[in-house]
């Protein structure tokens, strides 16, 4: 269902076609690589002027697409925007250069302009700069053609750009998250998938209540979703293609298979299956189904994900005795452990940066969501509750999501995103109560 | 409706009733004299409430306690007797794990039980199994007498006369 259409966006840098706006692409004198790290972080300033359209028609989509920016922006809490009744100039002509002491006087670090245009075959054509006010030039400047449905995704784009110049951090905000949407009792809880766009537009749903359905995850191509079913009685991994619509159940075990996750590549995906009781790790190569043991032992093997250049695969197992977490090579065979904290570890999940390794951990009566380096050092919770369980990660591997249920008969599930450096923990727009996120890949 | 005056099966009855397999439990309320008032051992109910239809276990465990070890000898013992009916062996967590360890742990505890009952004498041909890790819980408090309830396995027959 993700509109490849967007392949047909074009993003041109502007500066040769305008001809008047210094061709500074990057900032190298340090001043907008800002570090976001450390605890005297303060948000970077910016300013974000109505965006101009052309003709009434495109007026309100150009307020529209600037408050979804706005809001992305603001809401990654590494961004703050300067009100517009602070604004000394007033922006009226996308192509002349900005007057910076104005913007200086304010005390901005960037300055955000665009224009929009509806095309005579209803597509919107947006074209938008970021200006450095200190350094007095254009960083950069983009033009987005869309389909009128997908004009969100102008916005997001918009605010990725933005992110990523000003904080040198890859971008984030044009994904989607897949997840678990739950609703009734306690004890007989209705699950469907549903997918939304990063920021809990969009939502739709991928199945009925009718089944029992878990664990969903992203392909890295952002058109595929693995997830558990107990649609046939035995839960059963199964594989859902988002642009057909159809969906296949990967192998057909006599027990379980459950924790399914894609291969970097997209070519393999991880599994557990679970025979006799005994539950081990094993791989699928998707185009011919050749699944290949992994791990042998008695103990349970489960929640694999791997490195990012495929070579090696994170999982969970009580073979010490409890739940910790390990390293082995993709190929199987021996294994590191690497928690040592109190308590029990699982669900690890390889950061896309492959610096970091999200997890889950129970100690103390409460579960933790957290990070570690990938040899288990530096561990960092990031959230602890009755239950936060769970991590995925921003396809920039900066922000954490995961979800959290609440205690008691009335428990409900609800997903959260978090900062890795423990900043800006908040509550993701969800169609209702939601578990088991799975961030998308960038999208096209 | 829990117990319905038909059949007359005492304790004794076991071995007959193994030897001859009765599928209609009402063909066997015609040997008894109608008039005490007793159960018909082969019904879901009786399975469920006196057999016991599930065993309990430790947190993060999947080892069978004594108490589990005679509610699954008195099962093997029934389905031993009432030869045709399957039953699926669900196994469950309390919600103090993680969901895919759960599912694991499930799996762990409704093999235990079923390699149990294998081990008394059941066909292993008529026992499947199930992990629903934490989905189903059964006490729905957030707390250790709740969970205690939620760490366990369920026989669930398949093809045992309702009443």
């Amino acid at each position: 269902m993700i509109r490849r259409l967007f392949l047909a966006m074009t993003a041109t840098l502007m500066v040769a076609a305008t001809g008047m706006i210094a061709s500074a692409q990057t900032n190298d004198d340090g001043a907008l690589q800002i570090t976001v790290a450390g605890g005297d972080f303060r948000p970077i300033p910016i300013a974000a002027p109505a965006f101009l359209s052309v003709g009434g028609e495109a007026a309100t989509l150009a307020q529209q697409i600037r408050e979804v920016a706005v809001n992305d922006l603001i809401g990654s809490g590494l961004f703050s925007v300067a009100p517009p009744e602070s604004y000394i100039e007033a922006i009226t002509d996308f192509d002349s250069e900005p007057r910076y002491a104005d913007w200086q006087a304010i005390n901005v670090d960037g300055l955000v302009t665009a224009i929009t245009n509806v095309e005579p075959d209803g597509r919107i054509l947006v074209k938008f700069r970021l200006f450095d006010s200190f350094g007095e030039g254009q960083i950069t400047g983009l033009q987005f053609f869309a389909d009128p449905a997908d004009w969100r995704r102008i916005g997001h784009k918009i605010a990725d750009a933005v992110y990523a110049q000003m904080t040198g951090e890859g971008p984030y905000f044009d994904s989607q998250i897949v997840y678990v949407h739950e609703s009734g009792p306690k004890g007989n809880r209705v699950k469907r998938l549903a997918v939304m766009d990063q920021d809990g537009a969009n939502n739709r749903f991928l199945t009925g209540g009718g089944e029992l359905v878990l664990t969903p995850r992203f392909s890295p191509n952002d058109q595929e979703i693995l997830y558990i079913s107990y649609a046939r009685g035995q839960p059963q991994i199964y594989l859902y293609n988002l642009a057909t619509q159809q969906r296949e159940v990967l192998g057909n075990f006599p027990g379980m298979s459950f924790a399914p996750r894609f291969s970097p590549d997209g070519r393999q995906v991880v599994m557990s299956l679970a025979q006799d009781g005994n539950t081990d790790i094993y791989v699928m190569e998707l185009a011919t189904r050749r699944l290949r043991r992994l791990t042998t032992s008695p103990a349970i093997e489960t929640a694999p994900s791997y490195s990012p250049d495929g070579s090696q695969i994170v999982f969970e197992s009580d073979r010490g005795g409890g739940q910790q977490i390990y390293v082995m090579s993709a190929l199987g065979g021996p294994a590191t452990r690497i928690s040592f904290g109190n308590g029990r570890y699982g669900t690890p999940v390889w950061s896309p940066r492959g610096d970091l390794i999200a997890f889950t951990k129970s100690t103390g009566g409460q579960f933790a969501v957290g990070v570690m380096r990938t040899d288990g050092s530096d561990e960092r919770v990031l959230d602890a509750s009755f239950l936060s369980e769970g991590p995925t990660w921003s396809p920039n591997g900066r922000v954490v999501s995961f979800f959290r249920e609440s205690a008691g008969v009335n428990g409900a599930a609800s997903v959260w995103s978090v900062d890795i450096t423990g900043r800006n923990l908040k509550r993701m727009k969800t169609a209702g109560a939601g578990s088991d996120p799975s961030w998308s890949p960038l999208l096209p | 409706m829990a117990f319905k005056f038909s059949a007359i099966l005492a304790i004794g009855a076991v071995a007959f009733l193994a030897a001859c397999e009765p599928e209609t439990p009402d063909a066997d309320a015609n040997a008894g004299n109608g008039g005490a008032t007793t159960v018909d051992t082969s019904t879901l109910q009786y399975f469920q409430q006196t057999v016991g239809d599930r065993v309990f276990f430790q947190t993060d465990s999947s080892r069978l306690t004594g108490v589990g070890q005679q509610t699954l000898q008195r099962q093997a013992q029934w389905l031993n007797q009432n030869q045709a009916v399957n039953a699926v062996i669900e196994g469950h967590a309390d919600e103090r794990g993680t969901r895919e360890y759960n599912l694991a742990l499930g799996a762990r505890r409704a093999e235990a039980a079923r390699a149990y009952l294998v081990s008394l004498g059941v066909a292993a041909g008529r026992l499947r199994t199930i992990s629903y890790g934490k989905e189903r819980p059964e006490a729905l408090c957030s707390a250790e007498n709740c969970w205690s309830q939620n760490r366990r396995s369920v026989t669930v027959l398949a093809g045992a006369p309702t009443s």
